[in-house]
């Protein structure tokens, strides 16, 4: 029977039915990041051991300072960090530690460091774990209960998701970044576009991305609703993941090859619901309001909530633009803004600050601008500093951090002041998001270098923006 | 895990659609910050408080009858956003033992069957007809969710029969822990593994 990718990946990992759609699902890789060293020592009070430490992974991000040097580590960052190291020691699992090359974000080490592989089911107590789907991976975020579960156990009980699949028609046209073509389908469908399904997306415009854009369109899938966002492995996949440090090997590498093949959604597949949209035509993406949804071009207006009908998705409008003080039918460009944050498990990878550093080259970031890059990982940072990207930067006027997550969910202290105005590369601009009153709106990394320099909301493909 | 059966209680009516999990308890207050049984004060901190710390007097939940409610309606995708379980656990420290909403975001979901906090889903027209019943005397017009009939209970007495996975129900009717359930396969997860690594020995062997 024709199977989706999805379908495989599920099926294959089926320990036990559990009846009614629920199955108790084998863990192949559990992801841990700062919030790990709490989940074990909740296991220890319950008296369980980690049944496969060696299929557990564990880094810090959350909760660590970025500062260079880390010299000003929150009190409750280096409680959790020691949490973590006596843990993983005491268990014997892996730590990818401050300083190590396999440090950083815990969805930008998985893929970086050969962990994410296809066709394995890899959770995290975090939701962006949709990211490393973009592997042709199952992957998605679990709660603090559930890490217990797979700390346990290696299995998770799960109910079987309805499968969704978006289909990318057309080819993006030139500056249009994965962040786009992702923010524009939640902006379609809604954040609750995708709930309930797994998501696989396809077409022309997905094959043409780079594993890095792949990683950056499915990290945004829980956005859209969906906690599974997946992508069918193909030639740039083997060759990404050939050579990484956990990666298989030799005979092993053939082997996994072989299997990776058979893995890609066959032609006569059905999925439970298929859209297809059409990026070829789509402006640089910018978020007004309070949720990822709340998105448009760069070159529209701020919508009217006087014109929904629905009250109580017109009341979260009104709400939204209350708190981010802006006005219906002004345009978005031109907004005065007042920090600037390059980071984030959606937008840190080496391509990424690429894409930023290209904008910024030459130019000054605007006088009353704060300006952040925070590299995903060690290795990300040790490779931007090699072709100088680093230079870039600082010259402009950016300051230029350790890897960790930082200001997007400000986790660590790292926060933007009440009633600023922020231009994010981060997955959500939720209320208080980067710091209790703080006013966020969601871009690609180039939408961002242009608006530091600009000082303002900026359109990246008008030269005169910076 | 606490048990759900029947809960008759106040309920506060909906004020939004994609109530996020960040609006639910914000992260500061989260990795070990502080401990999860005293999380309820910093329940929906975003709204609740003004930037002075002092109550907003404007948020539902501050205002007399609606600050005993044990039950929210709400918009729809309910707890969208982050996996933080702190959401359930802020919520359960503010007494909410049950949800009711269109839609609610997956992880979010799974987290309240985790620690006996019933999400009900149920059509935003219907939230509505018993919101406004509720709204019309809030301390007197209870509603009540009876789990063992699958059933809300409007305050004028009509019953919204609701579904719900019965792996999950009897986990909540008999307060099971998920854990212990699954240590007795430890068999079936060992026969797994070892046919899994002559298949995909890459994923055991790094």
């Amino acid at each position: 029977m024709a199977e989706t990718l999805f379908d495989r990946i599920w099926n294959e990992h089926v320990v036990a039915d559990l009846k009614d759609g629920f199955a108790l699902l084998h863990v192949d890789r559990h992801l841990m990041h700062d919030g790990g060293g709490q989940n074990l020592l909740m296991l220890r009070k319950r008296g369980y051991q980690v049944r496969n430490p060696e299929l557990t992974f564990a880094t810090a991000d959350h909760t660590i300072s970025t500062t260079p040097g880390r010299a000003d580590t929150n009190a409750n960052g280096v409680r959790c960090l020691n949490d973590l190291r006596a843990e993983t020691k005491d268990r014997n699992i892996r730590l990818f530690d401050i300083g190590d090359p396999g440090q950083g974000i815990v969805h930008v080490i998985g893929p970086e460091q050969g962990l994410s592989l296809p066709g394995a089911l890899i959770v995290c107590g975090d939701s962006h774990t949709c990211t490393h789907g973009a592997m042709g991976a199952l992957a998605f975020g679990i709660g603090a209960t559930e890490c217990l579960h797979v700390a346990a156990t290696q299995t998770l009980v799960q109910r079987r998701p309805k499968t969704m699949r978006v289909n990318f028609a057309g080819i993006a046209p030139q500056g249009i970044t994965a962040k786009d073509m992702i923010l524009h389908v939640i902006g379609q469908l809604g954040t609750a576009g995708g709930s309930g399904y797994a998501v696989e997306y396809a077409g022309a415009a997905i094959r043409a991305l780079e594993i890095e854009g792949r990683l950056t369109l499915c990290n945004l899938s829980i956005e859209l609703g969906a906690k599974i966002g997946m992508i069918a492995p193909d030639d740039k996949t083997y060759a990404y993941l050939h050579g990484r440090p956990l990666a298989p090997k030799g005979a092993l590498w053939d082997q996994a090859l072989a299997y990776w093949r058979t893995l890609p959604t066959d032609a006569e597949a059905v999925f439970d619901r298929e859209i297809t949209l059409d990026v070829s035509a789509i402006a640089p993406q910018i978020t007004w309001g309070t949720s990822p949804e709340h998105v448009i071009g760069i070159d529209e207006r701020i919508p009217d909530p006087a014109g929904v009908a629905d009250a109580s998705r017109r009341r979260a409008m009104q709400a939204a633009l209350a708190y981010m003080d802006l006005r219906a039918g002004e345009p978005i460009k031109g907004t005065k803004i007042d920090w600037v944050f390059i980071g984030s498990c959606t937008n840190s990878r080496l391509s990424d600050l690429r894409a930023a550093a290209g904008v910024v080259r030459g130019h000054k970031v605007a006088a009353h601008v704060h300006a952040w890059v925070v590299p995903g990982s060690e290795t990300v940072k040790r490779e931007a500093e090699a072709e100088g990207l680093d230079r870039i930067f600082l010259d402009a006027g950016f300051e230029w951090r350790d890897p960790g997550c930082s200001m997007c969910l400000a986790a660590n202290g790292e926060t933007v002041p009440r009633g600023q105005r922020s231009v994010s590369t981060s997955n959500r601009n939720f209320v208080g998001r980067q710091g209790p009153g703080a006013r966020t709106h969601l871009a690609s990394p180039a939408m961002a270098a242009a608006a530091a320099l600009a000082g303002s909301i900026a359109d990246v493909r008008q030269p005169g923006a910076k | 895990m606490e048990k759900f059966t029947r809960l008759c209680a106040i309920a506060v009516p909906p004020w939004r659609e994609n109530v996020d999990t960040d609006a639910l308890v914000r992260v500061e207050r989260l990795f070990g910050a502080v401990p999860r049984n005293e999380l309820g004060p910093y329940c929906f901190e975003s709204w609740r408080y003004l930037p002075d710390r002092s109550e907003n007097p404007d948020f539902i939940l501050n205002q007399p009858p609606y600050r005993e409610a044990q039950i929210l309606l709400a918009g729809a995708n309910f707890g969208c956003g982050s996996s933080r379980e702190g959401a359930v656990w802020a919520l359960a420290g503010q007494g909410i033992r049950c949800v009711i909403a269109p839609s609610f975001g997956d992880i979010f979901r799974n987290n309240c069957f985790q620690n006996g906090l019933l999400p009900v889903e149920m059509d935003f027209a219907r939230i509505e007809a018993i919101a406004r019943q509720v709204e019309a005397d809030p301390a007197a017009n209870r509603i009540t969710v009876d789990l063992t009939q699958n059933a809300v209970i409007a305050p004028d007495g009509s019953r919204t029969a609701f579904r719900i996975p019965e792996l999950r129900r009897e986990a909540l009717l008999e307060g099971l822990d998920e854990i212990e359930l699954t240590l007795k396969r430890e068999a079936q997860i060992a026969a797994f593994q070892a046919r899994d690594a002559v298949r995909r020995p890459w994923i055991y062997q790094q």
